[in-house]
């Protein structure tokens, strides 16, 4: 299978790149894990491939006070051979290894994958679960765009089609809190049927803070934040923990297809939920 | 270095160094990493399988970490330093010692996902040295191999880390009839 054809060109600077990036109907390429597929079997033509690649400088972690800063080049692979991001967010070190396999993993990019917001991606999950912004680059030059409304819906965000991600900007675990990820993948693809992400505070065995993101579910990742509520001063025991989570799926559009019906995925979202929060809870000190 | 060029889908030189060899060939931008190694440099022991980086048959090392080739433009790849199943074996046919394992423990019955197995497995015993039989399984996730039933492919990758531990002689005195310890876990 080929790709319909199109041009191609290897900035060496992001102005450069974002120069490129006025040409009608240009993709940006970096990892090609998302889109090159998506190419290939011509649900994608690009006129014009950016590759953002050859772009020194863009594949790093880095501990900045509360934030974990990554760029726009970073693997998966990256990043779970990253120190710092052991250090600052386990549970994202746990989730990428989650993805894919070990050859999707050596090339394919966070940042790609956010800005993909493929329904069914892991790291969507996880990067709500930790909260944080997605730092891009435009013609009128960098924002910070909020992880909480950064996805509007299936394979789209709030990301400008003339702007690029620069980085990745994840809040830190914070200090005592503990995170988990749960997942039920489509054993084929790896792809999460449902995966939940949590990031919870305790204080004497009772809930303080609870994160939580949700993916495979409904046409974009999200955070319940009726759950999250409801946890709350909840004691960090199952019943407990199971009672406040079976709102998880409530007013969002379940999504079925021959591997999951919507019925059978909101379940999995109720029960995955308990899990992970229970796990959280217990990764908690 | 790629070139800059935007106005038309034109050819691109792509030079690259594959197994100690150095190629430089002209490429349209949508040709394939895999095709490039394969048609265009004539260096078929990467396999394409599924051509949609499932079945991990196209794998090879791409500046020394394994890659799926089909899924990697031959244009991003310019400068690249390119190991594939071809540059395993000495030049006298001395195999590999991954390769040596594949020959012992039977790790392959019609060897079309052989050539991907080899490039994995020597990027999971360079990751992990000593993986645990659950670590090998993790680590062939991404290939598929329809003969086998993986038991062998395991065995394989346990056998080639002894051997690169130096635990196993390179060549393993023949044991294959009293060796019966017969793997429980199944194939993820």
């Amino acid at each position: 299978m080929f790709p319909a054809k199109f041009a191609y060109a290897a900035p060496s600077s992001l102005e450069e790149a974002l120069g490129l990036l006025s040409t009608e109907d240009s993709k940006i390429l970096a990892g090609g894990h998302s889109l090159l597929p998506l190419m290939k079997l011509r649900l994608a033509q690009p006129s014009l491939l950016v590759d953002i690649g050859r772009i020194p400088g863009l594949a790093y972690t880095r501990r900045e006070n509360g934030v974990l800063a990554i760029g726009a080049m970073t693997t998966y692979r990256d990043i779970g051979l990253s120190p710092e991001a052991a250090a600052a967010a386990p549970v994202l070190v746990h989730a990428v290894h989650e993805v894919g396999d070990p050859q999707v993993r050596a090339r394919g990019t966070l940042a790609g994958a956010l800005a993909h917001a493929d329904p069914a991606g892991d790291l969507p999950a996880v990067a709500l679960a930790l909260g944080g912004t997605v730092r891009v680059v435009g013609p009128n030059g960098e924002r910070d765009l909020d992880l909480d409304s950064f996805f509007v819906d299936m394979l789209t965000t709030t990301l400008d089609e003339k702007e690029i991600i620069r980085e990745i900007r994840l809040n830190v675990q914070p200090a005592g809190a503990g995170a988990a990820y749960q997942k039920f993948d489509q054993p084929a693809s790896h792809y999460a049927l449902t995966g939940v992400a949590a990031v919870v505070s305790l204080q004497n065995g009772t809930i303080t803070s609870a994160r939580i993101g949700v993916t495979g579910v409904g046409p974009k990742a999200f955070r319940p934040r009726a759950v999250e509520q409801a946890l709350i001063g909840k004691p960090a025991e199952d019943e407990a923990i199971k009672a406040a989570v079976q709102t998880v799926a409530d007013g969002i559009d379940v999504q079925g297809d021959i591997h999951a019906s919507p019925d059978y995925r909101a379940h999995l979202a109720r029960v995955l939920t308990r899990r992970a929060v229970l796990e959280a809870a217990g990764n908690a000190a | 270095m790629a070139q800059t060029q935007t106005q038309e889908p034109g050819l691109y030189t792509v030079a690259v160094t594959v197994n100690g060899t150095r190629y430089s060939r002209e490429v349209e931008p949508r040709q394939l990493l895999v095709y490039f190694i394969r048609e265009q440099l004539g260096l078929t022991g990467t396999h394409v399988g599924c051509d949609t980086s499932q079945c991990g048959s196209c794998t090879l090392l791409l500046n020394g970490v394994a890659v799926k080739s089909c899924t990697i433009l031959a244009v991003q790849a310019d400068g690249a330093d390119i190991k594939t199943i071809e540059g395993y074996a000495e030049a006298n046919g001395k195999l590999h010692p991954i390769q040596q394992a594949f020959w012992e423990e039977h790790g392959l019955q019609c060897g079309f996902c052989t050539p991907g197995m080899v490039v994995v497995i020597d990027q999971l015993l360079r990751d992990n040295p000593n993986p645990s039989e659950a670590e090998v399984r993790r680590g062939l996730d991404g290939n598929l191999c329809r003969c086998t039933g993986y038991q062998n492919i395991v065995k394989s990758a346990l056998s080639a880390g002894r051997k690169l531990r130096g635990e196993e002689p390179f060549e393993k005195p023949d044991t294959a009839l009293t060796e019966a310890a017969p793997a429980t876990a199944g194939a993820h």
